[in-house]
Order: C-alpha cells, then structure tokens, then sequence
C-alpha cells in the first residue's frame, strides 16, 4: 500500500489567480444570488398571470371513489377548474404507474393525488380543494412487513440493477467456523426533506389539435436532471421530449426526491393543458412532501456472520426485508455492498420483498448501502467485541485483495489507509474497554465503521464549450442540487482548457443542453467532468488557442476504456465520539471525523460540504430521523417537520471530514470519484457503535432515541418502576 | 384557509365585545395560524391581541410578579426579576421554540397552546380532541408522547407548554375577563383532564381572555431548576420534563415544589411526591421513593412505558442537584 498524504478539508482562502483551476478552494458562484435572495428558484420565475394549483388527495389506502362532490368547490369565487378522473385529460402512454394519475376512480394509497383545483390564488385553491367532498368504497389495505414476512418474495433485481439474491462459497458451512454474531437490525421510513419542498410551474404554448407537433410544453421545476425528466413526462402528457422544455437552474436540496418525476408534475400539466394559456404553479406544503415523492423504504435485516478468534471472518449471512408499493416497485440494494465490502469466501446475500398499498418508495441519499452497511458495520462491531479484536483492526483484517464478488482487481481500494489515518486524526488510541469512561452523569465512547460507495456511471454524456464574449461557456444538462456544479464545472473546464477559472462559465440546469444524466448516484462530478474534458480538448484541436467569437464543440464523454475490468468504488471511514444520559438515555455525538478516499478533489471547500453533509445527514438518522407509517390509515402520521425531525445545529458537535490523496483513472479523466453519498454511509453504525462502547448497550434499530435505551435498561412492569438504568 | 375578517382591537373591553360576537382570540399566532392552515381549526372573526396594554411585567410588593398575558416569551425570559428570583422560568422558556418563535409567542397563548399529538393535528385521523366522538387514533397509534398520568380512553394528548411546568409548581394565579367580568383562577384549575370532553383544554368560560399570570413570592425558587428532556438537542417539545424549587435546611427537605411536562394533558404538579418530602431528609433515595409514589397512578401504553423510568431519573437528578447546589 502506497503511503498517502492526508489534507484537511478545512476552509483555506481562495487560490490565487495563477493556482491550478481545480484541487484549490473555489468559493461557489451562485452564493450571492442565493444568500441575497435573488437565485430564482422554480416557484420563483416570474410567469405572467399566473393560476394556483392545490391537490385532492386519497384518504383511504385502497379502494375506489365512489363519488366526488366538487359543488362548494365550484362555487367558490376565484375557482377556475376541478380536475378529476371524470375531467382529466387522458394518458396513453403507460409508462410508470405512479405517474398515470386520474385516470380511473380506484386508490392506491391514503395520500395519492386524486384531483386538484385550479384557482385565482393559492388561498382559494386551497379552500375549494378543502371543500371537495370525496366518498369511496374502501376495501381492506395490506400494510405492515415481517422479517420472515410469508408474503415476501425475492426480486431477480433491485436498485441499480443489482441482483436480488446472490451467494458464493457455503454460507451454512462457514458459519459454523468460529464465534456466531446473529441479530436483526431495522431502520424506520425514512424522508428526504430538502429545505425546500418541491413546486412546478407549467406552462403550455401552441395547443392546437391541427398542428400537435408544434405544441410545446415549459415546466419550471426543481429537480435533479432536466433531460431526464422531460424524456420520462414527454410520454405521459402525449409529447416528443423535444417539445417539453424543463428549467431547473437552482435546487434547494433533493437527495433523490428529486431524482425522479412524480405524479404532481403530471397533474400541473394536465390542469394546465385544461387551462391554455395561463401558467400554473403549485408549491408542494411540507405535509404533502411526506406523501407522493418518494422515501427511504423502512428496511428489518438479519446478519449471521462467524468470526475466528484472530478477527477472521467466517461467512455472512445478510438478508433484508423491505416494502414495495403496489403501484410502483422499488427495492433499495441494501445487502449489495456486503458483497464486495470484506473478505468473506463463504457468503449469502438475500433482498426480500413485501408488497404494501402504500406510496411508492425511491432512492434517497445513498439507498441501499446506508441501510445495509449500518448493519453490516454494527454486526462487525458486534463481532470484534466478541472476540476481543480492535474494530480498527478487524476491518483491516478482512481487506480483500480483489473484489470478491467479481474477482476483479480494485481500481483503487483505501479503505485501511482511511481506517489508520482517521483513527490517528481522532485519537482512536484513547478508547477505553466499554463503560469505562464516564464524566458525570454522561457514558462516553467511541466507535468506527467503514464507509463505500460504488461506481454508478454507466452511460456516456455530453458537453459544450462555446467561446463568447472573451470568455468560454460549458455546456451541459447538469443540475447543481446544492453539490456546487456551477462551481465546479468551470474548474474542470478551465485545466482542460489550459486558462483560468475565472474566465470559464457554466451554462447548465435546463433543457436544450447537451444530454446529461442527472444529479445521482454521486457521478456528477466525475461522470459531467469526463465530458467536459472531452470538449474542451476538441474546443482546443478545432479552434486553437486563439478562438473567434461563437467558436464552438459538442464531444461526448464515455468511461474510460477498460475501466469495466476494474471494481470501482469510493471508500472512507467514520469515526464517532457519543455519550449516553444515565439520568435519561439522551444520546449525544461531541464529534465525528470522516477519513475518505474519494479520487482526486477538484473543489475542497464544495467537497467538504458535501462530506460534512453525508455526515450530518448520518447522525440525523442516527439519532432523529423516523416517520411513523400507521398500518391502521396507510400513511406517515407524523409527516411534517415538529414531528419529523432531523438535526439542529445543537445536536451537531465538532464534525471533521479529511480526505486521502488519490487519483482513480478508471472512474474518468478527472481522477474523482463521487462524494455525494459516501459520507452517510456507515455514520449511523459508528454512532451506534460508540453508544455500545459508552454504555455497554447495543442498539440496533434506528434511530438511537432515549425509549430504545430504557428498554434495554429494563422495561418497567406495568405496576411500577423497576427499571435500572447503570 | 377560509377568509376571515381580521380586528385589531386596542382596550380590552372592545377585545372582550368583539369575541362575545363571534371572535378568535389571536396572540402571537404561533399555534393558532399553523392550526387554520391545516384546517384544524376556523375562524370567521380573528382578534389580534397585541395592540392591547397587556405586555408590562410588574413587580408586586410582596415580592411576586404580575406578568401581562401579551408579554412575549424572550422578554419574559430575559427579565432580570424573573431570571433571579424564578430562574426555573427563564430555563423553560429558553428550552421551547427556537429564538423567531420566541419572540412572537406570548405568555398567555403559551398557556393555551395546544396538543401536539400527531393524530389532533393530522385533520384526515379521527381525534376527539379535535372532532368529539370520533375516536382516538393515538391511544392505540404512534405513542411514545402520549400521557402517562390522568388520561382517559377518549384521550392521550399531552399539554406541550414548557413555561407552565414552572408556573404549575409555583402556585401561580391567572388573571381572566369574560362577558360577565374579571376572575381569578389558581393556574392548578385552569388545565383539565381530558376525560369525555378532550375537546376542552381549559376551564376558561367562551370569550374569556387571559389579563395576565400573578406569580406570588417563592424565596426558594433562587434555586430552581427546570430540565427537559427530548431526543434532539433543541427545538423539540418535551418527552417530559421536570421544573423543582427546594429548600434544604440541615439535610432536611423544609419545602419543594415540583411538576412535570409531557406526562399529562396539564401540566402535571406532583403534590404527592411533595408532600412525601416536606420535612424528610434531602437524599436521592427519599426523592426516589417519592417520585415512585407519584408515578404509582401512572398507566403507561406500549410506546410511552420508558417515560415512567424516565420521569424518575430527571426527578431524582434535579432533586440531587438542587440539595448539592444548596448552602445549607
């Protein structure tokens, strides 16, 4: 292993101007207009005359309408339409459940978008769709999923097309080598909620039956990729993509709800096709937010896994049981980094599915790998506990050489350097035997766990460069959802370039760009970057260093010939001081330190903040972050933000991200990796972690709230108060 | 949101008129503009309180304050006399909201908020808090707020204030105004038990408006102590919560005054545990086996059995400190 220089991703001044445009300090470029105000976000373009859209949604999980009284509704000054199934305009193109909304009277679940009203303002919109009387014919919903659930079964593939069930070796076998570490984890339904909620205003131009290819269609949104979601609505609203223009330059944060469109955006369209002419807008309430754009489906997973006494494993048994809508299926790929993470010959890897009539769950910041490595990660801690090895030094232990689950070479793996240098940074040396450390009525301890994140581009992109004005604009579909695009685009086209950064712009966030894949899977980065340099190399061989006015290239980036041999993916390593109330089972983070080898860092101050976000977004769910589904109604009853919670500044204590040097070749030409998702992964376990070495207790469902330590403590008897807490 | 016709009355006698006529009294509208928003609540008449001369803090000559019903919760919790005499009230104070809200929510709205059960403020579950008779979702729900002490089979909400675990363990009055006059209520009847009517927070009579809190002299209450526990480190309503004054002379508990937060649908004052107390020794194993005693009525569900251990440990452990903080 080569020895690799750590860096603080502390805050630096900015590089000068002769510095190299990318591994320096780059302070964002939108940040005036965002912290003055004047960054039009998608509710704020101005439209003129605009109407006012407010939902109808289902009250029961499943069933039908059995009749809508819409006359108050309609009587209401100011009201401009009632849009039902009965009204609705018709959608032929099938192309995604969730999103073919009123077209029939059935429900599918409590809080699906059955109507809306149109109106002169937001106000009345809202008070007419209030006053919309709906009555169904209810029939009996399916909610509620088991570890062992008999209703569950085994998708050939989930998320990110990884395989539903996978083994190697004798899983049985092997788990009877050594010490058996067996129990089940769970994590709650879990919400994206960016700071703000998503809205949309559309707006239809030229609709005439004579001429329907000239019609086209202007949607104001706040999402991850324009082009990718114009080509997803196009079908549904009868239209080419090119006849849907998308404009979407500023995201106040997305982590996935984003990432794909859902059925309100439909519904805007549709009402405003009704309404010819006349912009339509809506703005999503937070309540609505907790109901049908997407989640972190709940997830109950049971590990077994042998360990020898040196800190060996044996085998791995890790399966998972998780909810899928009726509607629209969707599994998170949690298990699938137990596949590659550890040196385990012998290795069973299971996703369970269970059908619910319930809202159709997404990706949301790192799925699949957040809830499969907190157990994962847990179990390991679990494991060295048991035989009394380092859990730094377990992890080390099991470093594979190769990918064990495709036999290929690693394209770079780091994850012992971030182990070894994170617990230097952090004082690892300082833990003590669990229980042992106390400062008044306050356990304290610390833990680790490691942290992935693989390799998700898979199909090429395009970019611009165009010369104007003395300057060069990049061009591409990209969309900044708070990760600094605009910041960071430039920079990587301004080294290819040969120039300085302050004479690159960025023309990115809308459609009529060259195609790009959206804001996910952590790629932007490097997946856009590759296709920058792309044409800023073909800018330079086509017009020289000397450019004319309106010079201009379109190249197309593609993964790096013979990257597929390799296994690709980022890796790093947390590490958590926490301490537990004697008095209340209050649990407290002082400090967290992330250790990351992430490929090259093109922006420093941007890779922190997302580092420090992955992380503080770790220990939310760690610590808060659970949404209550009521199998009783079908939805989340304590969906909004007082009942919601994720952290406050109060509960984030001194957080530290430090990331390795490292250049990947094979993830593309910028030698970066994706550091979107990475820092979440594995935070929650490195909590939890540090509580069991703080107070002997392990928790294992999420999140880590003062109930779960009293019942470990010792449930009181109904009678009285027998509860013990050390 | 239905329109509404909006009054900004400026004596109390025009407040008074405008509610006996169909009015909504509007403090700082941190609860009641979240409620008409969510169609929890309507109102055809909204009368904006806050031009009235009710935002003064005065210092009566026994010792005790009379704190006007409009006083915003960061004046109240900033003000020198409150902060040295009743320092437990300052700590509750800052412990609620964040800094925006404190400083719109006022004394009297803070005593008449409203549940924060998920259910009262969910209009698509039955409540009958919010809709008599039609059931109550939280008993058999999401429960880990819900009550421990008083509840009823119709209702398991807990009052959410901070501010009024401290004004319940002080004796504390509240001055009121109705269509037929002024009154004063120990704060003690103020809150009801839920019962059959949760749909009835209070005693106050229809159109009664809160003039201000009387806060008679406690000299113990220089050592007070007010803690609230909650899962995130701010900007959460209690688990529970506990609010102690003591007084400790030789080892010897001379008087306490103690109530609890998040365990009852009023601020709950532990008058057994007190009266456990008054004149035995100061240790943490008599404050126990007090505490104990007053959660021997508690009737916990699935989801809220922790608070009752819970609740014993915050008590023992304020308690304690205040004796070790003691002089004497």
């Amino acid at each position: 292993m080569t020895t690799l220089e750590p860096r603080m991703l502390e805050p630096e001044a900015p590089a000068a101007a002769d510095a190299a445009p990318t591994g320096h300090d780059r302070m964002r470029v939108d940040a005036p207009a965002k912290v003055t105000g004047t960054a039009p976000y998608a509710y704020e373009q101005p439209v003129e005359e605009p109407l006012h859209l407010f939902p109808i949604v289902a009250t029961i999980a499943l069933g039908r309408i059995a009749e809508i009284d819409d006359a108050d509704a309609r009587a209401l000054p100011g009201v401009r339409l009632v849009l039902t199934h009965a009204n609705a305009p018709r959608i032929r193109v099938r192309t995604d459940a969730a999103l073919t909304i009123l077209q029939s009277s059935e429900v599918h679940h409590r809080g699906e978008i059955i109507g809306a009203v149109v109106a002169d303002s937001p106000r009345v919109a809202r008070e007419a769709a209030a006053l919309v009387r709906v009555t169904y014919d209810e029939q009996p919903a399916e909610l509620g999923f088991s570890i062992d659930d008999p209703r569950a079964t085994v998708p050939r593939r989930v998320n990110a097309f990884k395989h539903g069930s996978y083994e190697r070796g004798d899983a049985d076998a092997g788990l009877t080598r050594g010490t058996l570490v067996e129990a089940d984890y769970s994590l709650p339904m879990e919400f994206h909620s960016p700071i703000e909620p998503h809205a949309v205003t559309a707006i239809w131009h030229d609709v005439s039956a004579l001429r329907p290819r000239s019609t086209r269609l202007t949607m104001y949104d706040t999402n991850q990729g324009t082009g990718g979601h114009g080509a997803l609505l196009a079908p549904v609203l009868g239209l080419l993509p090119t006849q849907i223009e998308v404009i979407s330059p500023y995201v106040g944060g997305s982590f996935g709800t984003k990432g794909w469109p859902w059925p309100h955006l439909v519904l805007v369209a549709m009402a405003a096709k009704r309404l010819t002419g006349r912009p339509v807008k809506y703005a999503m309430t937070r309540q609505q937010m907790f109901r049908t754009v997407g989640h972190r489906p709940a997830s109950k997973q049971r590990i077994r896994l042998s360990v020898e006494a040196d800190g060996r494993l044996g085998a791995i048994d890790h399966q998972s049981w998780a909810p899928t809508s009726r509607l629209r299926s969707y599994v998170d790929q949690t298990v699938s980094a137990t596949r590659m993470m550890y040196d385990v010959a012998d290795l069973r890897t299971i996703h369970h599915a269970v059908v619910q009539d319930a809202a159709p769950g997404s990706f949301m910041r790192a799925p699949g790998e957040f809830s499969g490595m907190f157990a994962l990660e847990t179990a390991l801690d679990e494991a060295a506990h048991a035989v009394g090895v380092d859990p730094v030094d377990l992890r080390v232990r099991n470093e594979p050489a190769q990918d064990p689950e495709t036999g290929k070479p690693w394209s770079t793996r780091n994850l012992v350097a971030c182990l070894r240098e994170g617990a230097d940074q952090f004082g690892w040396a300082e833990r003590q035997p669990v229980g042992a450390r106390r400062d008044g009525e306050w356990l304290v301890g610390l833990g680790v766990a490691s942290a992935t994140y693989p390799n998700m581009y898979f199909v090429p992109n395009r970019a611009g460069v165009r010369f104007t004005g003395g300057r060069y604009v990049v061009e591409l579909q990209a969309s900044d959802i708070g990760t600094g695009a605009w910041t960071v685009l430039p920079q990587i086209a301004a080294e290819a370039l040969g120039v300085g950064v302050d004479l690159v712009d960025a023309d990115i966030g809308h459609t009529g760009l060259p195609w790009a894949i959206p804001a996910g899977g952590s790629v932007g980065t490097f997946a856009w970057g590759d296709a920058v340099v792309a044409a800023a190399r073909k800018f330079r061989r086509t017009h020289g260093e000397h450019p004319d006015e309106g010079d201009h290239v379109t190249a197309t980036g593609r993964m790096p010939r013979g990257s597929r041999g390799y296994s690709r993916h980022a890796f790093g390593a947390h590490f958590a001081q926490a301490r537990v109330s004697t008095v209340t089972g209050e649990v407290r983070v002082d400090r967290m330190l992330g250790a990351f080898a992430a490929g090259r860092i093109i922006n420093p101050r941007t890779a922190r903040s997302q580092l420090i976000g992955g992380m503080t977004m770790g220990l939310s769910a760690a610590l808060h972050e659970e949404a209550h589904l009521d199998e009783r109604f079908g939805h989340v009853v304590n969906g909004d933000l007082a009942g919601y919670h994720v952290a406050a500044h109060a509960d984030v204590g001194d957080l530290e991200a430090i990331t390795l040097e490292e250049h990947d070749p094979w993830f593309g030409a910028t030698g970066a990796k994706g550091i979107g998702e990475l820092g979440i992964v594995g935070a929650p376990a490195a909590i939890g972690n540090a509580i069991f070495n703080a107070s002997g207790v392990r928790l294992r469902d999420l999140p880590f709230t003062p109930d779960r330590l009293f019942d470990a403590w010792g449930q009181p008897t109904a009678s009285g108060t027998r509860a013990t807490s050390p | 949101m239905k329109p509404f016709a909006y009054e900004r009355p400026t004596t109390v006698e025009e407040a008074v008129a405008l509610a006996a006529d169909g009015g909504t009294y509007l403090a700082g509208g941190t609860n009641l503009v979240d409620h008409l928003r969510l169609g929890i609540r309507e109102a055809d008449r909204l009368v904006d309180l806050t031009r009235l001369p009710l935002d003064e803090i005065t210092e009566r000559a026994d010792g005790g304050l009379v704190i006007g019903s409009g006083v915003r919760n960061s004046d109240l919790a900033a003000h020198p006399l409150v902060r040295t005499r009743f320092p437990f009230v300052t700590q509750a104070l800052v412990a609620g909201a964040s800094g925006q809200l404190r400083n719109m929510a006022t004394t009297g709205g803070n005593l008449l908020q409203r549940t924060r059960c998920v259910y009262f403020q969910d209009p698509t579950t039955p409540c009958n808090k919010r809709e008599p008779g039609s059931g109550c979702s939280a008993v058999e729900g999401f429960g880990r707020y819900n009550a421990i002490l008083g509840a009823s089979e119709d209702c398991v909400a807990t009052h959410p204030s901070d501010l009024c675990v401290p004004l319940a363990a002080l004796d504390t009055e509240v001055v009121v105004v109705g269509p037929s006059g002024e009154r004063r209520i120990a704060f003690g009847d103020l809150h009801r038990l839920p019962g059959d009517r949760p749909d009835l927070d209070t005693t106050l009579d229809p159109g009664e408006l809160v003039l201000a809190v009387e806060v008679p002299p406690l000299d113990f209450a220089v050592r007070s102590r007010y803690r609230k526990v909650r899962e995130r480190a701010s900007y959460a309503f209690a688990l529970v919560s506990v609010a102690a004054a003591l007084d400790v002379h030789d080892g010897t508990v001379r008087d306490v005054r103690l109530a609890l937060g998040g365990v009852s649908h009023r601020p709950h004052r532990a008058r057994i545990a007190e009266e456990a107390l008054r004149g035995r020794p100061a240790t943490p194993d008599q404050f126990r086996s007090a505490i104990e005693a007053e959660l021997g009525a508690a009737s916990p569900g699935e989801h809220n059995a922790f608070k009752v251990p819970l609740v014993r440990n915050t008590v023992v452990d304020v308690l304690t400190g205040l004796t070790e903080g003691s002089a004497a």
